[in-house]
């Protein structure tokens, strides 16, 4: 009985030596390649840091309103945050490339999964940074002609642009990435016609003196325009 | 080579015709039927009188008019001016009446005026504004001579002005140009001026061109090629200068189309403008200034308005272009009332080196820095109406001289602000 589960025992431990022989290599190579991925991805990091600095683009990111959203959100510039999403993405795909050689079933597919959404991923950063970026511009080119115009809500008007073009922008991130797309698009004709709709009543019900007025203005009295207007520039 | 993109077949084949000139007079014009005859009839009256006995041409550059503007150049016949005068010229006026490619621009109108002076290797090249319908036979002697017979490559103009016309000519581009290239040419961005041949060729084949705000701009960036390129460079008195419609217009569009062209052109000519301290006099021809006080309507109320609304719905903006310290004198003087309203020179000058230098370090987009300029100007208008209500020509001299004075003062701090890199 003794010399039985002694035995079993020893047959045991050969068999979990023998596994542990096998895996071993496995498992050194994993560790191999997450330590070259982590050097990979920090000599990205710094490069991606360079040429971004190189390029300006702290400037680009001043203009695409991005740099105030993320000092409001006590987070790193702008330029910082892309290098180390460089740095993370390469090496989280070296370390999943690592534990596929391991050979674990089932991990496999989540690993292809992975590499699979990386290209979606980075299209849907782009087109969240160039949706901020046409925000910006678009509501600060309307503040713009608005003021000069002596539009009486010229923020109003900016902020509205900015909503419109920054939900616009949102639902074509979550569609890229593939997240609740239905969802995002019901939400997304929903606010959208909200917002028109508000839009819409808020010109015809508050606006109504104003447009009173300013057609009075224009054709009635057709007077009241020229007493600011006859101090030539040039 | 640009010449011959430039010049459609038939305008040159008007040109070989033509021959060489020793006068050519440029019309740039777009839908000015109204005004374009008095204008055709000075020039030619000015030709029969002064220039009997030189080769001229009057080169029309239309951008497409609708209303029979290049016709009426066409059919203003100089045998009626000359039974008029009787004065008769030595030699064939020609007129020749083109329509340039693309929509109307003055700087493609005076590219195209530019180009044929330069193919029929005129002495001296005028243009002249179409609009200008108090023009005198005798602007042509005054503008052409200096570069027909005293070897000047530049004339700019002088007139006689309303009091409060031109203001941001008074206020922003003299006293910029002149403290910035040290010259005080009053007319910086003019309508009416001489050029000698050989400054229309060297211009001809400079780069701005190729940039939209030295098409909109062309004739800012000629003033200051004249001087970067050391250039002789006078001034001529011409009279009372006409302006059809007393509108402000297009504030933005005139903005655009000065301080959309002089602020790119600091970025170009840095070491030229770097090493230059203080201004120095223009050879003048006649009157340095004049000032005619007739009665306008402002609304000061609405100007101050307008200019304390766009502090406060611009401040974001204001917040990339300006100084913390600008920024809060500005709000200040935003909260004054009318009757206590200044805009004083120094914060003014502070304000337009600051706008110069974010223009070039393009905090933001640079149209959006011009535009944003606009409620600040307004603000400015304000000022200098309120300082000159009760003024004589003599105190509004010394006024503007003044503020020149600051702007020239004020220079090392543009250096500052332009070197800081934050």
């Amino acid at each position: 009985m003794r010399e039985i589960i002694v035995s079993e025992l020893i047959q045991a431990l050969q068999e979990l030596a023998r596994g542990f022989a096998h895996y071993l290599p496995r498992l050194v190579v994993m560790l191999i390649i997450a330590f070259v991925g982590w050097v990979i991805a920090y000599v990205l990091k710094v490069l991606v840091r360079s040429i971004l600095r190189l390029t300006r683009f702290s400037k680009l990111s001043d203009n695409a309103g991005a740099t105030q959203l993320l000092n409001q959100a006590a987070l790193p510039s702008s330029t910082e945050l892309v290098s180390r999403f460089v740095f993370w993405v390469a090496w989280i795909g070296f370390i999943l490339l690592g534990v596929s050689v391991l050979g674990i079933v089932g991990l496999q597919e989540y690993i292809s999964k992975f590499f699979l959404f990386l290209p979606r991923l980075f299209v849907a950063v782009v087109i969240l940074f160039f949706g901020l970026l046409a925000a910006n511009f678009v509501s600060r080119a309307a503040l713009l002609a608005a003021v000069n115009a002596n539009f009486r809500s010229s923020r109003l008007l900016s902020v509205s642009i900015r909503i419109i073009v920054s939900i616009f922008a949102l639902s074509m991130v979550f569609e890229v990435l593939g997240v609740a797309e239905e969802t995002m698009l019901i939400a997304f004709a929903t606010v959208f016609g909200a917002v028109m709709l508000g839009l819409a009543i808020a010109f015809g019900i508050g606006g109504k003196d104003l447009a009173r007025e300013f057609l009075e203005k224009r054709l009635a009295t057709g007077k009241k325009e020229e007493k600011e207007d006859e101090l030539s520039p040039l | 080579m640009a010449e011959e993109t430039l010049l459609s077949d038939d305008f040159l084949r008007q040109l070989i015709n033509v021959g060489e000139v020793d006068i050519l007079v440029g019309l740039p014009t777009h839908n000015n039927a109204k005004t374009i005859e008095p204008v055709i009839r000075a020039i030619q009256a000015g030709i029969l009188k002064s220039f009997p006995r030189e080769r001229a041409v009057i080169i029309n550059a239309d951008g497409g008019s609708q209303d029979g503007t290049p016709e009426a150049v066409i059919a203003a016949s100089i045998d009626d001016a000359q039974s008029a005068s009787k004065k008769y010229t030595l030699r064939t006026l020609h007129s020749i009446s083109t329509r340039y490619a693309g929509s109307p621009q003055h700087g493609t109108a005076l590219r195209t005026v530019l180009a044929a002076a330069d193919l029929l290797r005129a002495k001296a090249c005028v243009m002249v504004s179409p609009d200008s319908t108090t023009i005198e036979a005798d602007w042509l002697e005054r503008l052409v001579n200096p570069v027909y017979s005293e070897n000047f490559d530049l004339v700019s103009p002088i007139y006689r002005r309303q009091k409060f016309e031109g203001v941001l000519m008074r206020n922003l581009l003299y006293p910029m140009t002149r403290a910035i290239y040290g010259f005080r040419i009053r007319e910086p961005y003019a309508s009416e001026f001489a050029i000698s041949g050989r400054l229309a060729t060297d211009f001809l084949n400079q780069e701005t061109w190729n940039d939209d705000w030295g098409k909109i701009g062309a004739e800012i960036c000629l003033t200051v090629a004249a001087i970067t390129g050391k250039y002789r460079v006078c001034q001529s008195f011409l009279g009372t200068k006409a302006h059809p419609d007393r509108s402000a217009g297009d504030l933005v569009a005139a903005m655009r189309r000065t301080v959309g062209a002089l602020f790119p052109l600091l970025d170009s000519n840095v070491p030229v403008w770097s090493a230059i301290a203080g201004s120095q006099p223009v050879p003048t021809v006649g009157a340095q200034s004049e000032v005619v006080a007739e009665p306008i309507r402002v609304n000061r109320k609405h100007l101050r308005e307008m200019f304390a609304s766009g502090v406060a719905q611009l401040e974001p903006v204001f917040r990339s272009i300006l100084k913390a310290s600008t920024l809060s004198e500005l709000k200040r003087i935003a909260a004054l009332d009318v009757s206590e309203f200044s805009y004083p020179a120094d914060v003014w000058a502070k304000t337009v080196f600051e706008f110069a230098a974010s223009y070039h370090r393009s905090v933001i987009n640079r149209d959006h820095i011009v535009q944003a300029l606009v409620p600040l100007y307004r603000g400015r208008t304000l000022s200098f109406l309120l300082e000159n209500r009760d003024a004589s020509g003599e105190d509004m001299e010394k006024n503007v001289e003044s503020l020149c004075g600051e702007f020239e003062r004020l220079k090392p701090y543009l250096l500052e602000v332009w070197a800081d890199r934050k």
